[in-house]
């Protein structure tokens, strides 16, 4: 057995003392397709709102309150999913964050939200780190669909035109300084700037 | 005793018979034991421009939509991040009134008081839709010769 061993490790030092150069070459190629789609696989497989809703404390809370409001039923059937706001489309940016979420795989095992209670209790910080997120890289993920270079403000009413000609326009403000609680249920705000 | 009861029964029988001429309703034509099709989901008024309100102390009516995201609940009232004290300078939408900041005993309060803060409770949506039964209804202001 350690013989064997032994063997593997002479080879692995040095490959190309044993296999040819047209197969590791092939072959690397060959593993290296298998190796980055399987990444690939699990990793849109993590970016989909099934996955999201297959543990209780996305489904219970959260995903509940998305269901009443315009980004999940609407007149023409176009909606968002968890991962359209919650993670970023391009893919280094989307790596960073699924490095950080991490943490909530953390979070999930030792049951920081395990109930409806302990949700709401950390509802007002968990809802921080998103606001802060959004605030930084500018509402990216609402401006994935939101395009602000095609808003026509005629179509708009008064009041949301009056605030996206000016504001918005002039990069003063951006998307999440106004538009806080559409998606979900907002926390105890009291002590929120700007509420 | 007995004779009671006939009397009874028969008075119950010949008023139901009488009463049913008499159920006008809401239901239109539609016979007890059928379910009518539900009438159109009427669009709610979005215009933002006040309507006059139909008599003194009328709780204001909303003239625009609620139905997106106003959260009202224990932990925020989402109508009042435009109609409260503080924000009426940017949102320049009407401040909700002073009486709101007063307790049951007039004591003025800093914030709006809590038999005041669901306001849905007496401000209400309106849709542009034929009235289901007429109303003449005169509020104490009514004026015949105008109609107002």
């Amino acid at each position: 057995m350690i013989e064997w061993v032994k063997r593997q490790v002479t080879v692995l030092r040095a490959p190309s003392r044993y296999f040819s150069l047209g197969f590791l070459t092939i072959g690397g190629f060959i593993a290296g397709v298998i190796f980055w789609g399987g990444f690939n696989t699990v990793l849109e497989a993590t970016n989909t709102e099934t996955f999201c809703i297959s543990c209780h404390e996305m489904r219970n809370n959260v995903f509940q309150e998305l269901k009443t409001t315009i980004h999940y039923t609407n007149r023409s059937g176009v909606r968002a999913t968890c991962p359209d706001c919650h993670v970023p489309h391009n893919w280094t940016d989307k790596i960073a964050r699924k490095t950080q979420a991490t943490k909530e795989v953390w979070g999930k095992i030792f049951g920081t939200i395990r109930t409806r209670e302990k949700f709401l209790e950390k509802r007002l910080e968990l809802a921080k780190h998103e606001w802060a997120r959004l605030k930084t890289n500018n509402s990216l993920e609402c401006r994935n669909c939101h395009d602000f270079e095609y808003m026509d403000f005629t179509r708009q009413g008064v009041r949301a035109e009056k605030a996206h000609s000016t504001q918005l326009a002039r990069g003063e403000k951006t998307c999440i300084d106004c538009h806080k609680g559409i998606a979900h249920k907002l926390p105890n705000m009291a002590g929120v700037e700007n509420f | 005793m007995k004779q009671m009861i006939v009397c009874v029964g028969l008075f119950g029988i010949i008023y139901s018979a009488h009463a049913d001429d008499n159920i006008a309703t809401l239901r239109g034509e539609v016979s007890i034991t059928d379910q009518p099709p539900a009438p159109r989901m009427e669009q709610v008024e979005d215009h933002d421009i006040k309507r006059k309100r139909n008599y003194p102390m009328q709780p204001p009516t909303i003239p625009h939509a609620i139905d997106k995201y106003y959260q009202v609940d224990l932990f925020v009232n989402k109508c009042l991040s435009c109609h409260s004290r503080q924000h009426t300078e940017a949102s320049q939408a009407p401040m909700v009134s002073d009486t709101h900041y007063k307790d049951r005993d007039g004591k003025v309060l800093a914030e709006v008081s809590p038999r005041r803060y669901f306001c849905s409770q007496c401000h209400v949506i309106q849709v542009e839709v034929k009235p289901l039964v007429d109303n003449t209804f005169e509020g104490l202001l009514h004026d015949p010769a105008t109609g107002w």
